[in-house]
């Protein structure tokens, strides 16, 4: 053999942690440079300035509010931590979730679209190896797109109004420190709430070449799952839909933290990610790629 | 390469049926030898880029066997390292330079060596002609530029086997020329070429060997020079009396005599031209040119895969 065995010298398999860091850095690099994901994420970063400007303008009266966001709305003036949870709320209705579409339904169907999965499948990067990373990524974005918003709705609070102890939903108050703690709690539950959704994002991106009609058909999903939550007829289906506990995250700012409600959430998501992730890898490995 | 050398590519009834029933794949029992250069022929919708994208792992065959490089398809991912490929034109992210497209296709390898990623991607683009527009967008490039690029990324790394499906498709002459030169010096590396194309002139000169797929059967296969070799010679008469020159070859049992533009045509076989010269002559035909003629091998190409539609419109 001329050269097999010279390459076969060379290609180190038995580092397989670095050449998939090295898989996954590039992943990252294609998802976070993208100009159509940087411009997704100005504007997420972008929405909480715009509200923090928009409620120093119209500041609302302190302990004004009502049910869903307003529960924060009337906290803002006397601490601005709240202007990043209203943003995180706000968000978490439409945008957040629009950007995991766009991320998730270019996942594997973008690929398959530019052609670059047999590139990719050819290299061999590898079915399974592949669809992994895919995930992962899809996460790393869920995380990063969560703490953008809340980091800039901080930024943004903090600017504008004052910032100090923090009075939680239950009427006790903890220190800023402490607040700042179930402010970082609170991104990571969304985070992990939008990563089930990046998950069925993945299971139908690897069932097709058009990126752009998974995108559309994860946010038919968010938007029937939020119509059927709110039609107290179905109120037997309400906790099996995928958005049912995405807001549920009032728990952690309750003294005692409310632990049931939280992991009852948390339990959802890891069932939504396990199962459209064996889904999203059965197809994976079984698809004819003919694209 | 050792006389033990396992063929390069080997299938055994290797088919692939499409779910509306359609059999894009018929059976085909491809080899390979080390080291040549294997011209994949056949018309649009033959079956090639099926054949290719079983055996690069991409489609699942519906029947049959095959082996890359001596490994077994079950174990695929073990023998793809060694192979280079271009399935179906170049397919890169055109918001990246050649060279970011080409680090991430080294990225995806789970056995390239790291240390040498940079100066790696420089060779290939180099190899291919690349190295000016290195930077450039994948967007901006030429479609010749594309369909190098292509090959570069087959050229990440030292391969044992290159397959290139088309790749000069869609090419000006010039554009075609390069990659010619580009097989020729990959396979004077001692890499293996297995290379499809429905334009038997585009690739013929480079060919060692030749395989012709048919609607999804096999027609042909084994060294250019046997398919060459297959062409029966015909001898042509030029003669004002064409109808009576026809008649003694018809006599002296040449088949399938024909008679177009005031030339006599007739199949060869054992017979010497120089006696049917004389029997002519004997005859009382004046016989103003004789020649023998081997058909060309785009005359046995289509004649194997049978005439398009429109050869004769």
């Amino acid at each position: 053999m001329s050269m097999a065995s010279a390459a076969g010298v060379i290609g180190r398999p038995s580092a397989p942690v670095r050449h998939w860091l090295r898989l996954f850095g590039s992943e990252l690099r294609n998802v976070f440079f993208r100009p159509r994901n940087l411009a997704m994420l100005a504007v997420l970063a972008g929405a909480p300035v715009f509200l923090g400007v928009v409620l120093k303008i119209n500041t609302p009266a302190p302990g004004s509010g009502g049910e869903g966001a307003g529960v924060f709305v009337g906290q803002i003036a006397d601490n601005g931590v709240f202007l990043s949870l209203f943003a995180i709320y706000v968000l978490l209705t439409v945008l957040l979730p629009l950007a995991v579409s766009v991320v998730s339904g270019d996942s594997v169907a973008g690929e398959a679209g530019l052609g670059t999965l047999r590139t990719l499948l050819t290299v061999p990067a590898g079915r399974t190896r592949l669809l992994m990373t895919k995930y992962l990524m899809i996460v790393v974005f869920c995380f990063a797109a969560t703490f953008l918003v809340a980091g800039l709705g901080l930024l943004t609070g903090a600017i504008f109004f004052p910032v100090g102890p923090v009075t939680l939903l239950s009427g006790n108050t903890v220190s800023l420190v402490a607040g700042l703690g179930r402010l970082v709690l609170i991104a990571c539950y969304v985070a992990v709430a939008l990563s089930a959704l990046g998950a069925i994002g993945l299971a139908l991106s690897a069932f097709t070449q058009h990126a752009i009609a998974v995108m559309a058909a994860v946010l038919v999903v968010v938007i029937v799952s939020e119509i059927l939550d709110a039609v107290s007829q179905v109120a037997a289906i309400h906790p099996y839909l995928p958005t049912h506990f995405w807001f549920s995250f009032d728990a952690l700012l309750r003294m005692p933290i409310d632990w049931f409600q939280v992991l009852r959430g948390l339990a959802s998501f890891a069932a939504y990610i396990v199962i459209f992730g064996a889904v999203a890898l059965t197809r994976m490995r079984r698809a004819n790629i003919t694209c | 390469m050792t006389l033990a050398a396992p063929l390069a590519i080997a299938t055994s009834g290797l088919a692939m049926r499409f779910r509306g029933g359609q059999l894009a794949v018929d059976h085909i029992d491809l080899a390979v030898p080390p080291g040549s250069v294997y011209g994949f022929l056949g018309p649009n919708g033959s079956g090639k880029t099926t054949t290719i994208r079983m055996l690069l792992g991409l489609v699942h065959p519906t029947a049959g066997t095959f082996q890359v490089l001596g490994t077994d398809a079950r174990v695929l991912d073990s023998v793809l390292p060694r192979v280079g490929a271009l399935v179906e034109g170049p397919a890169f992210y055109p918001f990246l330079s050649g060279r970011q497209n080409l680090a991430r296709c080294d990225a995806a390898d789970p056995s390239a060596d790291l240390s040498t990623s940079r100066s790696r991607i420089n060779h290939a683009l180099d190899q291919v002609g690349l190295l000016a527009a290195a930077d450039k967008r994948y967007r901006a490039y030429s479609l010749g530029m594309k369909q190098r690029l292509g090959i570069a990324a087959g050229l990440l790394r030292p391969r044992d086997l290159m397959v290139l499906d088309e790749p000069t498709n869609g090419l000006d002459p010039q554009g075609t020329r390069e990659i010619r030169s580009l097989i020729k010096q990959i396979a004077a590396d001692g890499t293996t070429v297995f290379v499809s194309s429905h334009l038997l002139a585009e690739v013929e000169q480079i060919c060692s060997h030749v395989g012709v797929m048919s609607t999804g059967k096999l027609v042909f296969q084994g060294p250019l020079a046997e398919l060459r070799s297959r062409g029966e010679p015909r001898i042509l008469i030029r003669s004002p009396e064409a109808p009576a020159a026809a008649d003694v070859l018809g006599r002296l049992g040449l088949a399938d005599v024909a008679i177009a533009d005031g030339q006599v045509s007739a199949g060869l076989g054992e017979h010497a031209p120089e006696k049917v010269n004389a029997e002519l002559v004997h005859a009382g035909v004046p016989v103003a040119g004789l020649e023998t003629v081997r058909p060309s091998l785009e005359d046995l190409f289509v004649e194997l895969t049978g005439e398009g539609f429109d050869v004769n419109g």
